[in-house]
This record gives C-alpha cells, sequence and structure tokens, in this order.
C-alpha cells in the first residue's frame, strides 16, 4: 500500500545518531518488544500480516508514533482481528473475557530455538527464474491498496538484476492470509540518476531485493 | 531484568505515561489470558541487552580480516559463515556480506520498515529507523556520512542497500593500516557498529591504544 512507512527519497533532513545508544530507552520498550515476539505464536501471523498491520494507518498517525507505539498499535490490531483481546479489555487495562484456545505458547525453555529457527522464507522453485543476471528490468508502476515490498522510489525505472536470489514467500500474498505463493527474487540495481534525475549523484548505485511479480523485462 | 522498579532511571518524569500504562496492562491482560509467560518475555529481552548485539558482527568481520579463508566462504555465502562463529535465526536467515574497497563504499538501509542484521549487529538503534535516514541513504547517502561527521575520498563509487526483503546485509569494512599481526580479538575492538552499517568508519589503531 502506499503509505508514510515507504520513505525512500521523500525527505532529507538531518540524521541524528546518538553515542552509545542503548537497546531500549525505557521499560515499556523493553516489553512491548518482547510481547510481540511472543505474540506470534499463540497469535498465528506472519511477519507480513504484522508489517501491513503497522504500516496501514493514517500519515499523521504512523508519523506521530514512535517506533515502539507502532509495534503496539500493529500487535493490539493483530489480537483485536483475532479476539484474542477486546476493545473493551484495552480500555478497562484488565481481562474481561475467557481467553480464546491458542494451540501454542513461548515458554522460556522454547526462547532459544525460536530465535535460532527464525523464519526462513526460501522455498523450492516450481517453475525457472524469468530473468537472469545482467538482464535490464523496469520495476513496474503499480500501487496496490495492500502490502507491498516494491518501494514507490524505483516503480517505474530500469534497472539491472545484479544477482538471482532464489524463490521467497511472496509478502503481498501472505501479507493479506493469501498463502506464501513463493516468487523469484532478484537484487535489482538502479543507476542514482535513473532514480533521481540528472542532479543526481553520479557516483550512486542503489540495490532493491524484488520479487519477479514487481518487475517487467526493459 | 525481572525487577520494573529497578528501571525507573530510564524516564524523566516521575509519573507513568498513557503507553506505559497501555503496555503494562496489556502484559497483564495476556499474561492472565495464559498467552505469554512473562518469564520468556524477560529472556527475550535480555537476549538482545545482554547477547545479541554488534560485538557478533565484529568478530567475523575481525575474522574475515584475519583469515583469507573464511573472507572469501563469508563473500560467497555469509550465512553459513557467520553461522559458524554461532550466530545465526531471526532476522538473519539470509544474509550477505557487502565488501568495501578503496573505490567502492556499501551502505544498508530499510526505507519500508527496519530491516536489519539482529543476530551479527543486535536490534537497530533510533536513526536507522528515523524517517530523515529511511529517507535520504537511498538518494543523498554522502549527505548522510556527513551527518556522522565523514566524508568518502572523491570518486568513491557508493552503493545502497534497500533491504526490501528478507535478505539482511552486513558491510565488511576495509581493514585499518597498521594492524599488521594483530590478534582477531584486538582486531575486533576496532570494528565499530555503524562501519558494519555503512554509516561509519572502523576505528584507527591510535583510538583503542
Amino acid at each position: 500500500m502506499d503509505g508514510a512507512h515507504d520513505m525512500g527519497g521523500v525527505w532529507s533532513g538531518e540524521v541524528r545518531p546518538e553515542p552509545n545508544e542503548p537497546p531500549f530507552h525505557a521499560e515499556w520498550e523493553r516489553r512491548a518488544f518482547a510481547l510481540r515476539l511472543a505474540m506470534a505464536m499463540p497469535g498465528g501471523w506472519n511477519i507480513d500480516m504484522s508489517r501491513f498491520a503497522r504500516e496501514d494507518r493514517p500519515p499523521q498517525d504512523y508519523l506521530g508514533k514512535s517506533y515502539y507505539e507502532i509495534w503496539l498499535a500493529g500487535l493490539e490490531r493483530l489480537m483485536l482481528a483475532r479476539n484474542l483481546v477486546t476493545p473493551d479489555e484495552i480500555e478497562a487495562g484488565k481481562p474481561l473475557h475467557p481467553a480464546k484456545p491458542v494451540a501454542r505458547t513461548l515458554t522460556p525453555e522454547g526462547v532459544a530455538g525460536m530465535l535460532h529457527r527464525g523464519g526462513p522464507t526460501e522455498r523450492k522453485a516450481t517453475s525457472p527464474a524469468l530473468f537472469a543476471a545482467r538482464d535490464q528490468v523496469r520495476a513496474k508502476m503499480i500501487n496496490p491498496p495492500t502490502h507491498t515490498r516494491l518501494p514507490h522510489y524505483v516503480r517505474g525505472h530500469v534497472g539491472t538484476i545484479e544477482r538471482v536470489i532464489g524463490c521467497h514467500v511472496f509478502p503481498d500474498s501472505n501479507a493479506i492470509g493469501g498463502g506464501e505463493n513463493p516468487q523469484w527474487l532478484y537484487t535489482v540495481t538502479f543507476d542514482g540518476r535513473e532514480l533521481w534525475g540528472e542532479d543526481g549523484d553520479p557516483g550512486l548505485k542503489v540495490s532493491v531485493d524484488a520479487w519477479e511479480p514487481y518487475l517487467e523485462r526493459a | 531484568m525481572t525487577d520494573h522498579d529497578h528501571h525507573h532511571h530510564d524516564h524523566d518524569h516521575s509519573e507513568l505515561s498513557d503507553t506505559e500504562l497501555r503496555v503494562r496492562a496489556l502484559e497483564t491482560i495476556l499474561t492472565e489470558k495464559g498467552y505469554v509467560d512473562p518469564a520468556a518475555l524477560d529472556l527475550l529481552i535480555e537476549t538482545y541487552e545482554t547477547k545479541v548485539g554488534p560485538r557478533n558482527g565484529a568478530r567475523v568481520v575481525a575474522k574475515a580480516w584475519s583469515d583469507p579463508a573464511y573472507r572469501a566462504r563469508l563473500l560467497a555465502d555469509a550465512t553459513p559463515a557467520i553461522a559458524e562463529l554461532g550466530y545465526a535465526g531471526r532476522q538473519g536467515e539470509h544474509i550477505v556480506a557487502l565488501e568495501n574497497t578503496r573505490s567502492l563504499h556499501n551502505m544498508v538501509v530499510c526505507t519500508l520498515c527496519s530491516c536489519y542484521p539482529w543476530p551479527v549487529l543486535g536490534l537497530p538503534p533510533v536513526w536507522y529507523k528515523s524517517a530523515p535516514y529511511r529517507s535520504k541513504a537511498v538518494k543523498d547517502p554522502r549527505g548522510v556520512l556527513k551527518d556522522f561527521g565523514f566524508e568518502l575520498p572523491q570518486g568513491t563509487e557508493i552503493r545502497v542497500w534497500d533491504s526490501t526483503a528478507e535478505i539482511r546485509y552486513l558491510v565488511l569494512p576495509l581493514r585499518p593500516e597498521r594492524t599488521e599481526g594483530w590478534s582477531e580479538e584486538r582486531l575486533a575492538e576496532l570494528v565499530t557498529r555503524d562501519s558494519m552499517i555503512g554509516t561509519g568508519l572502523p576505528k584507527q589503531p591510535h583510538e583503542i591504544a
């Protein structure tokens, strides 16, 4: 979807690094971080649903929230949609209804294994890749109303296939309950001037990782 | 990390914010419903505060600087090479290493969210997730480097890698000069987090003397 999360090239403010930055800046960030990771198991959602729940909100909401506030809002949405919690419980700040049965929960003994397994997205290919390294491709001009990982700033632009990565879970489908629908994934490299015009940095190249349905032969 | 009161120094105000209260209430609801175990939450937090961070990546880089065969394995297929040192899993399932040279500088960003190679760098810093970095890195990376206080030599090509899929990128910075014969442990002290993202350079030997 087109939203405030798709930030490539939009603004030019100063980046402000924080010296000796800690992993978290408040206790609630620690707890929100951990709740989000732990709830994926009983919740049963996938990473693409989780990203869509965070980014699918009005720009003023997305931009007005801190990073972990967005995580929290996304987590609440995912849980509400599955009736794991209800709006009146969030309002009251305590449980008001019986728990919904869940298949699995994360135990302390399960943490290391869960983190070590992660969520690999490579899948066995069922058809040959359409493109090969050095092919010229154009990122399609698409503006789907649902989740996509093709950033707006490359749409319509011509780049070169740098690497055929493999066949990977397709977020556009996986985010909306349409299944993994694995597609070939490529690293596509664009010249800075192709993306930003004649005033762009002549010594710049920008790569994105793009699934085959995002691309057409140029 | 189980004692909430222990962390009050994190706040510059005495009253809990709405967000703090909301998160506490949510944890209570989810715990009482049996969906989460607070001990598992504590362990998740402890893992990313004490075990998983840029020291992991620094070991990878130092080994690549010291061992040409390891460097070749890292550049050919980084995920198994990094797993040799015990680092693997969540947000690092498919890692690609990017080698800086005298004529090429690599920089990693996620313009769409905050994708970052957790097993080797830990959780991303606030600036990496911020609008200015996500906006500017793909259009004006030299401007970003100025914000970080350095400039690349004239004529250096700059390659920016936008982490739009589940591939995670780790920059292999140039080994500083006058470090011949150094041990991997000592070399690792030169490797900064930012040098592995591409927004910084490794420390020079005199900086850790």
